[in-house]
């Protein structure tokens, strides 16, 4: 997924904050990375700017030296709203203890050419937010740094080249030469921009950027005071559940409310409308919206309800029919999209040929904060609170619902409990707009885990079958993924057929470039689960694929699994890249991070019997990780992690502390999933509905010695936040494999380590 | 009615008693702190302190707190707004990403400290079963340690 900023000229444009009043005039630079801000100059029109002073929508700067930096990204726990203000403050030259942070909302704007968006692009996802945003905000702080400058040395009748700035000051020379920010902003605002975006900051003159920095907002965090979506309190609100079908593609046949209006609290109950049938989702499913005055009193409104549900068309769909489906699928051909040199006569001319099957399950995103939403529908105006990844989608889901133009709806984001990818969508933010319009009031719509679990746009389950084809020395020369799944691009507008395995084979992917005769082939399996991206998308499955089968051909040729991986990888060299991460792929980035995680390990040294080490690596993104796992595995079948070992070469690290988390989390997020987590279908309904039967790994199966290493390369930030979690899988496995003799082919792990070793 | 004690303050309820205090807390007495994840008590982004016990307030019907005397995060810290030795270690630690259920996981943290003021891995991993989604256990497991140390040092 791609969040590309989008930058349109602003003409002239009334917004209100608050009891300020501005008028924005629109001298934008054709051609320069501020275009939409901070070239954009704000002019006070009315209302009391005392205490308050803004350069452009980022920088607020006070009397007192205290700055408020503006945040244009969601923050989903990806540290964006830490990151992006360290690279506004260190080009503004202000002391990062000075700093707060201010969430901007939805900057939508409309203008003749279309809407604009006078924040940059904002939504948090394909972990671009970061080096998307690296020139522009830096841009953006060393722009308000060189308007103070300028304010200064107007004021002191000097040239602004005689003029530079300490942390918080301009310092002039000149008699009373040292001026503080806060006492020229008003006059720097006034100030017209710049032709040009100043220099930036040489980079070893940091002194907050690629320096370890806390989590801003971590104080209120701590102390229960951080305002989420589902802590949204407006006057007047109303809570709101809703009773969706059980059933994929079900719908309501008929409801009785009798006993649910009797319950305490409770307001209204109506009939929400599904989507239509292989149409996109606006919302997941049809419904019963219950509101009452309270969540409690909802919930159990809608326990009293009795639903005649019509199952539908997915009915007979079955997670055990779909597997079949697709070993019966791959024994046809499919649609071919990568083929590369000369693969079936590489084939038959190989020495030796390795084949195996691997198998991905559904999984569920189950963010901890529930999706839940505000929203207040009024008659021009619609404002919502939510917790999103994507508040253009919001905005988007908005105006669908209610008719409004979308400069007539309002999106604030709060700080979002978990993302994942599960907010990309806004299906409760329609479905809160849905009951607000319907009911006139301000409502906050609430999910239970239960409606989480069963309403996702779950990850894409598949079927991957591998073949490799060796030459007497053991080279890989041939190379095919074979893949039967059922797509994430199911149900999108304007997507044809021949286009649904993109979002499941990234063709540039490795050993693309580094095998010359390689296939992907693709063949498409429907079933009624609606489909979305769940952190890393694809290349959470293809990188267990791909990292396992890579292990397996090792032990058939004899070969080492390092040793191997080196071979194929190579020396360092920009390969040309076309996937979301690209322009390029260097693989020798990868060899240098797995020869890292291998000798931390002591990968060369011997285990006794039933402890083993594994390792994996993977391009995501555009940033690179590596994997190495030592495990235990008692003759039982219990599985105990010994030690973990993560690296990161994410280029830069813009906040080293927020890397590490990152790849922590990462890591464990891989290991949660492939331990123990599946969405499975019977007779057209989830089977799974809380973290009873979904259970999310707790901090026991985690090992104390678990190391996280960010391994520089270059001065160019990528994103982090979906990095470290394709190669933490197949590291376990291969760790398995290498500790018993096990191998998994079958995500989840579950209980196969019990049972094989039972047999 | 029910009456009971919130950080200190004397609060009632006049709703039904089946109420998870959870709920009571979050839409009745404005105390949003204390999370709704679950609410069949798996999770622990709830928990909060019954006379200085963890228990799980989503499954804690309002009307079996009578009388007694509930904690949440918003009362953890003095009453002079010095913190608690374990959001301390969670700031130094810098435990949070998305943050959600580290309300949950720093209570059943102060509940272990107060059991185990020098908790091995072994007691974390039976007594904090809360579940994170960002995968913070590192540092978490870190920061129990440091809390235990800044206890002890009378921090």
């Amino acid at each position: 997924m791609n969040m590309s900023v989008n930058y349109s000229e602003i003409s002239v444009e009334r917004i209100d904050e608050g009891r300020r009043r501005f008028i924005v005039c629109g001298t934008t630079i054709a051609g320069s990375m501020v275009l939409g801000l901070p070239s954009i100059g704000l002019t006070e029109v009315g209302g009391d700017m005392d205490g308050e002073r803004q350069i452009g929508f980022f920088i607020e700067i006070n009397a007192d030296g205290s700055v408020i930096i503006g945040t244009n990204q969601p923050e989903i726990g990806q540290g964006a709203r830490t990151a992006l203000p360290m690279l506004v403050a260190e080009e503004l030259d202000v002391e990062w203890s000075k700093v707060s942070v201010r969430q901007m909302p939805l900057g939508i704007v409309k203008t003749e050419e279309g809407y604009a968006w006078k924040y940059g692009g904002q939504g948090a996802g394909g972990s671009d937010g970061l080096s998307s945003n690296w020139d522009f905000m830096r841009e953006v702080g060393a722009t308000a740094r060189q308007q103070l400058i300028r304010a200064a040395a107007a004021r002191l009748n000097v040239p602004a080249s005689s003029c530079r700035t300490k942390p918080g000051y301009v310092l002039c020379d000149a008699p009373a030469g040292e001026i503080p920010y806060g006492d020229l902003v008003a006059e720097a605002a006034r100030l017209d921009m710049p032709a040009e975006s100043p220099p930036l900051k040489d980079m070893k003159d940091y002194r907050i950027v690629g320096k370890a920095q806390n989590t801003v907002d971590a104080l209120e965090i701590v102390t229960g005071q951080s305002r989420y979506g589902i802590d949204t309190v407006e006057p007047d609100m109303r809570y709101a559940v809703i009773a969706r079908s059980p059933y994929l593609n079900g719908s309501v046949r008929s409801f009785d409310d009798t006993e649910a209006r009797k319950v305490d609290g409770v307001l209204d109950v109506f009939e929400i409308d599904g989507p239509a049938l292989g149409e996109p989702y606006l919302i997941l499913a049809s419904g019963v919206a219950v509101v009452a005055t309270s969540t409690w009193a909802a919930i159990k409104g809608r326990k009293a309800l009795r639903v005649e549900w019509e199952a539908g068309p997915s009915a007979t769909d079955n997670s055990e029919d779909f597997w079949k489906q697709n070993e019966e699928m791959l024994k046809s051909q499919g649609q071919i999209v990568v083929d590369d040199g000369e693969y079936e006569k590489a084939m038959s001319d190989a020495d030796k040929v390795v084949s195996r099957q691997y198998q991905v399950p559904f999984v569920s995103h189950q963010p901890l904060e529930p999706q839940n939403c505000y929203a207040h529908v009024q008659e021009n105006f619609c404002h919502v609170i939510a917790p999103t990844q994507s508040p253009s989608g919001a905005s988007r889901a908005a105006a669908a619902v209610t008719g409004l133009a979308r400069e007539s709806i309002h999106i604030d984001m709060t700080r979002v409990g978990g993302g994942f990818g599960r907010r990309l969508t806004n299906d409760y933010v329609a479905e809160a707009c849905m009951i607000s319009q319907a009911t006139g009031w301000p409502v906050k719509l609430q999910w239970t885990r239960e409606d989480d679990v069963k309403n996702d746009f779950y990850r894409p389950a598949g079927l991957h079958e591998m073949h490799a084809g060796l030459d007497t020395d053991g080279k890989v020369i041939a190379w095919t993924q074979r893949l039967a799944s059922a797509s994430k691009y199911y149900r999108r507008p304007n997507m044809p057929d021949e286009n649904l395995w993109q979002a499941e084979l990234y063709s540039d992917d490795f050993p693309r470039r580094m095998v010359d005769n390689m296939r992907l082939e693709y063949f498409h399996n429907p079933i009624g689960l609606p489909r979305g991206s769940w952190r890393a998308p694809a290349h959470t499955a293809n990188a267990f694929v791909i990292q396992s089968f890579l292990d397996e051909v090792a032990h058939e040729s004899g070969q080492d699994p390092l040793a191997l991986r080196l071979e194929l990888l190579g020396e360092e060299r920009e390969l040309e890249y076309g996937n979301h991460g690209g322009p390029t792929f260097n693989p020798g980035r990868l060899a240098r991070l797995i020869t890292f995680v291998a000798d931390r390990i002591d990968y060369g040294t011997e285990r006794p019997d039933g402890r083993g080490v594994g390792i994996a690596t993977h391009f995501t993104f555009g940033g690179y990780a590596a994997h190495a796992f030592e495990v235990e595995v008692s003759s039982q079948g219990e599985l105990s992690i010994e030690r973990i070992i993560a690296a990161i070469d994410c280029g830069f690290a813009v906040n080293p502390n927020a890397v590490e988390a990152q790849l922590q989390g990462g890591t464990i997020d891989g290991i949660s999933t492939a331990l123990g987590l599946e969405i499975t279908v019977k007779d057209g309904q989830v089977q799974q509905s809380n973290f009873n039967d979904y259970p999310l790994l707790k901090i026991a199966a985690l090992p104390s010695a678990f190391e996280a290493h960010i391994v520089p390369y270059n001065n160019i930030p990528t994103g982090v936040g979906e990095i470290g979690i394709p190669s933490s899988a197949p590291a376990l496995t291969n760790a398995i494999f290498a500790a018993t003799g096990i191998r998994i082919r079958r995500l989840p792990i579950g209980d196969q380590l019990k049972q094989a070793m039972a047999a | 009615m029910i009456s009971f004690k919130v950080n200190a303050k004397t609060v009632s309820f006049e709703g039904d008693a089946n109420t998870p205090l959870l709920w009571v807390l979050r839409d009745h007495l404005g105390l949003t702190g204390s999370k709704f994840a679950c609410g069949i008590g798996q999770c622990g982004a709830c928990t909060v302190h019954v006379d200085g016990n963890a228990q799980r307030s989503c499954i804690l019907p309002v009307g079996a707190i009578e009388d007694r005397s509930i904690t949440t995060i918003e009362g953890l810290a003095a009453a002079d707004g010095g913190l608690h030795p374990v959001q301390k270690a969670w700031l130094e630690i810098d435990v949070p990403q998305c943050g959600y259920c580290q309300a949950g996981q720093i209570m059943a943290t102060a509940d272990l400290l107060n059991k185990h003021p020098s908790p091995s891995d072994r007691d974390i991993d039976e007594n904090v079963t809360n579940i994170c989604r960002c995968g913070t256990y590192v540092r978490i497991r870190n920061a129990i340690h440091r809390a235990a140390e800044l206890a002890e040092a009378g921090e």
